[in-house]
């Protein structure tokens, strides 16, 4: 672990935050298994390190959105699992009252944002976002994430385009995991450094370990600081991966076996974490069981909670269309 | 020869101008390239340069000089060389702009006298204003600034973005004058970016603020209709109720005139389509401006489909401070017994002009301006039929899968038994909008059409 040293209680809050990510999506995807969770289901497993240490480096009232692989996101945030896990069960007790679905839950609270289906539709509204900061000039930032895939999209660079021109405070974080469904960077993008997406715009970008939450954290850091300061947007590419297919159903054809061991042997961003707490005599193995243990019983909580919780009432078929106008 | 120098258009809607400045004098010799006069309309503003070369005999129209008609002579030139003779009266054979008659100023309707004012029809029931109102007589475009003017007054988180909105005053100069009160947070000029500047209205909305977006037309918005529906319209429901997106969505929808095909497209029915959104699409200046306020203060996502023609007209308008149409009410601007004739936007001009003439034929038609599509009053419609028995439906949109369409499945559902005729249509014909004049008044519905409805339902 490179970056600077971080106190032991903030690494044991990370290890905590990204094995919880891990945890989640494992029993996501068994859950999908059973046949418990429907439709589309895109697990954040290998990317945890991104969230966590970019969320470490905002202050409440700041805002986060995202796309679709967004669970991570979502508990990262403080959303509560149980309400995440019965969304993805389609159930009364999600957050979205289960009208939404794995890729559409928000929390005003939490100001989680979404949860957006259309690859790209997120960065305007991200934008859009912080040019209600700028607006009300609260000097609140917004975290506005989206894939190598949606850094293709003709929107993405429709408002690098304003962001730039108004100064807005936003960073863009590109999670390069490689590949968009089946297709990589190197068989999709002119510039496969995504970092420089912004240089006509004169965006600023940096390329970051995305496996390494403490890297992740010291970019988010600068960025915040560069954001909150009025110098407009920023962009933060996160080297990462995706351990699991792009949804649940997958053909795994595009990347080898041997390629997805590497990067869990070498690069998984909670080993490396654990290993770091460990070698340097920060926590014990009995630290991070006692951690392992919250985790399973948080998790066995959510998925019990999703599956007991009843499905939504038919009448909620035909309510939140439009709100009652006063 | 002498050369006439005509009255240019500036639009293919202009009918008329103000020749604000002349930039020559009799006696200037000029040539081409040069500028020289200046043309006002309620729109724009444009310098005149010359086309042809020689030196100015007479200038006909007084610097100042209001309702210059389009093609009228408004100086002579004569060639070098020429004998300085008084000109015989010519017709132009050279000019700025050719002087082929002016484009059909209002493609949609048949020539006729050119009103100033647009009266209000006489309104038999469901009147909205209070008895003593006054009016005054305001343009569309006018009202319509007001309804924005007034909302931002009212509220610091309502603000207007979108493609020339601020310093050039709103490319239909809808916007004119609220850079100048608002300032430039509030009033943004953006780039050519509809897809990009929508989703950002969202986002601004999901983040406390009331924007109001303009589309310079609404057939720009084909390219941010992602974020329209995807976004602004289903978030409500897919966040379980948590998060509204007060947004106002407006601009030009339908045919201008002589614009073609990817300029000329009606766009009611494809929003009407959509739950989450409601949309509105007034024809009556009064309409306009009770309308938008409306939509600026509701809660949820609200299209404005205005109406590039109508902006000019003008029509009575309550003088009072807070005038407000409520969203989802149709009105019933003129009774009658024989035949309902319902419309929206632009083409409620037209059954206004048809129910004239059926009314010298002794045929009594009631008159529903729908003003509102989602949510459509039906209820208005069907309480019509069951006095009048017979229905046409007319709009400028295409007639598969249109407002006409559902209006009619909707009265065949709940009113068939009070049909004494089928149910007629009348559309804008099922065919991309053709360039040449003729052909784009085919395309168009027209008061013939609406009266070869009638008397169809009406086995006259």
């Amino acid at each position: 672990m490179s970056p600077p040293a971080a106190s032991r209680e903030v690494m044991l809050t990370y290890y905590r935050e990204m094995l919880l990510i891990r945890r989640f999506e494992e029993r996501a995807g068994q859950l999908y298994g059973m046949g418990f969770i429907g439709g589309f289901c895109h697990l954040y497993i290998g990317q945890e390190a991104v969230v966590v240490g970019m969320q470490a480096a905002i202050e409440p009232g700041d805002q986060v959105i995202t796309a679709y692989r967004d669970h991570g996101h979502m508990l990262a945030c403080g959303m509560d699992p149980a309400g995440v896990m019965a969304e993805l069960t389609g159930r009364s007790g999600g957050l979205s009252k289960g009208k939404g679905g794995s890729m559409h839950m928000f929390s005003r609270e939490k100001n989680f944002f979404g949860g957006h289906g259309i690859v790209g539709a997120q960065v305007p509204i991200g934008t859009g976002l912080a040019f209600a900061n700028r607006y009300r000039n609260n000097n609140r930032v917004c975290l506005t994430y989206f894939g190598d895939g949606a850094a293709n999209q003709g929107q993405v660079y429709e408002s690098f385009n304003m962001a730039a021109l108004w100064k807005l405070p936003v960073i863009y974080i590109i999670e390069n995991n490689q590949y968009a469904m089946g297709t990589s960077v190197e068989r999709s993008s002119s510039e496969r450094h995504l970092y420089r997406r912004g240089l006509s715009f004169n965006i600023p970008g940096e390329e970051v370990d995305g496996m390494d939450v403490l890297a992740v954290r010291a970019a988010g850091d600068k960025a915040v600081s560069w954001c909150r300061s009025g110098n407009g947007p920023i962009i933060l590419e996160m080297k990462t991966y995706r351990y699991r297919g792009h949804s649940m159903s997958d053909p795994a054809k595009y990347r080898t076996r041997e390629e997805v061991d590497q990067v869990r042997e070498h690069r998984d961003p909670i080993e490396n974490l654990k290993a770091h707490l460990l070698n340097g005599g920060l926590a014990t193995e009995d630290d991070l069981k006692t951690i392992d243990k919250d985790i399973r019983a948080i998790v066995t909580h959510a998925a019990e909670f999703a599956q007991s919780s009843p499905e939504p009432d038919s009448s909620e078929l035909w309510t939140d269309i439009l709100k009652d106008a006063s | 020869m002498p050369t006439d120098i005509l009255m240019p258009a500036l639009s293919p809607t202009m009918e008329e101008g103000k020749l604000a400045k002349w930039h020559i004098k009799q006696g200037d010799r000029i040539k081409s390239g040069d500028v020289i006069a200046e043309i006002e309309t309620d729109k724009a503003t444009m310098e005149v340069e010359a086309v042809d070369e020689g030196t100015v005999t007479d200038i006909l129209v007084d610097e100042g000089a209001e309702g210059v008609k389009v093609n009228a002579v408004i100086a002579r030139l004569k060639g070098d060389g020429e004998a300085e003779a008084p000109a015989p009266k010519v017709n132009g054979t050279s000019a700025p702009l050719p002087p082929q008659p002016a484009p059909a100023p209002i493609a949609a309707e048949p020539p006729r006298p050119a009103p100033v004012v647009h009266q209000a029809p006489p309104v038999t029931t469901q009147d909205e204003s209070a008895p003593g109102t006054e009016f005054v007589t305001q343009t569309v475009r006018e009202a319509l600034r007001d309804a924005m003017a007034e909302e931002m007054r009212r509220d610091g988180t309502v603000f207007l973005m979108g493609e020339e909105v601020g310093q050039y005053q709103g490319a239909y100069k809808v916007s004119q004058g609220l850079l100048d009160e608002f300032g430039p947070n509030r009033v943004i000029d953006t780039p050519i970016t509809e897809h990009g500047f929508a989703g950002l209205g969202v986002g601004a909305a999901f983040g406390g603020l009331k924007p109001i977006v303009e589309f310079m037309t609404w057939n720009f918005a084909m390219q941010a209709i992602d974020q329209i529906i995807n976004s602004a319209a289903k978030t409500l429901y897919m966040s379980g109720g948590q998060m509204g997106c007060p947004i106002v969505f407006r601009g030009p929808n339908g045919a201008a005139a002589r614009v073609a095909a990817q300029h000329s497209q009606n766009f009611s029915a494809w929003y009407a389509h959509i739950p989450g959104l409601k949309v509105v699409a007034p024809y009556f200046a009064a309409d306009a401006k009770g309308l938008l306020k409306s939509a600026i203060r509701d809660p949820n996502p609200v299209l404005v489909l205005e109406n590039e023609i109508c902006y000019g007209r003008s029509f009575p308008v309550p003088k009072t401070d807070d005038h407000i149409v409520p969203i989802g009410k149709a009105r019933v601007i003129r009774a009658g017994r024989h035949v309902t004739l319902v419309s929206f936007s632009i083409t409620v001009g037209l059954i206004l002009q048809a129910a004239d003439e059926l009314a010298k034929a002794g045929v009594e038609a009631e008159l529903i301006d729908l003003r509102s599509l989602r949510p459509l009053d039906t209820e208005t419609i069907i309480a019509s039929v069951q006095k009048t028995n017979r229905l046409v439906i007319v709009e400028e949109g295409w007639p598969i899968c249109g407002i006409g369409a559902e209006i009619s499945a909707q009265v065949m559902e709940r009113a068939f038994d009070w049909l004494d005729a089928p149910v007629l249509r009348v559309t804008g014909k099922d065919v991309p909008m053709p360039y040449a004049a003729n052909l784009e008044k085919l395309a168009l519905p027209s008061v013939t059409d609406i009266l070869d409805a009638v008397k169809k339902v009406t086995y006259a």
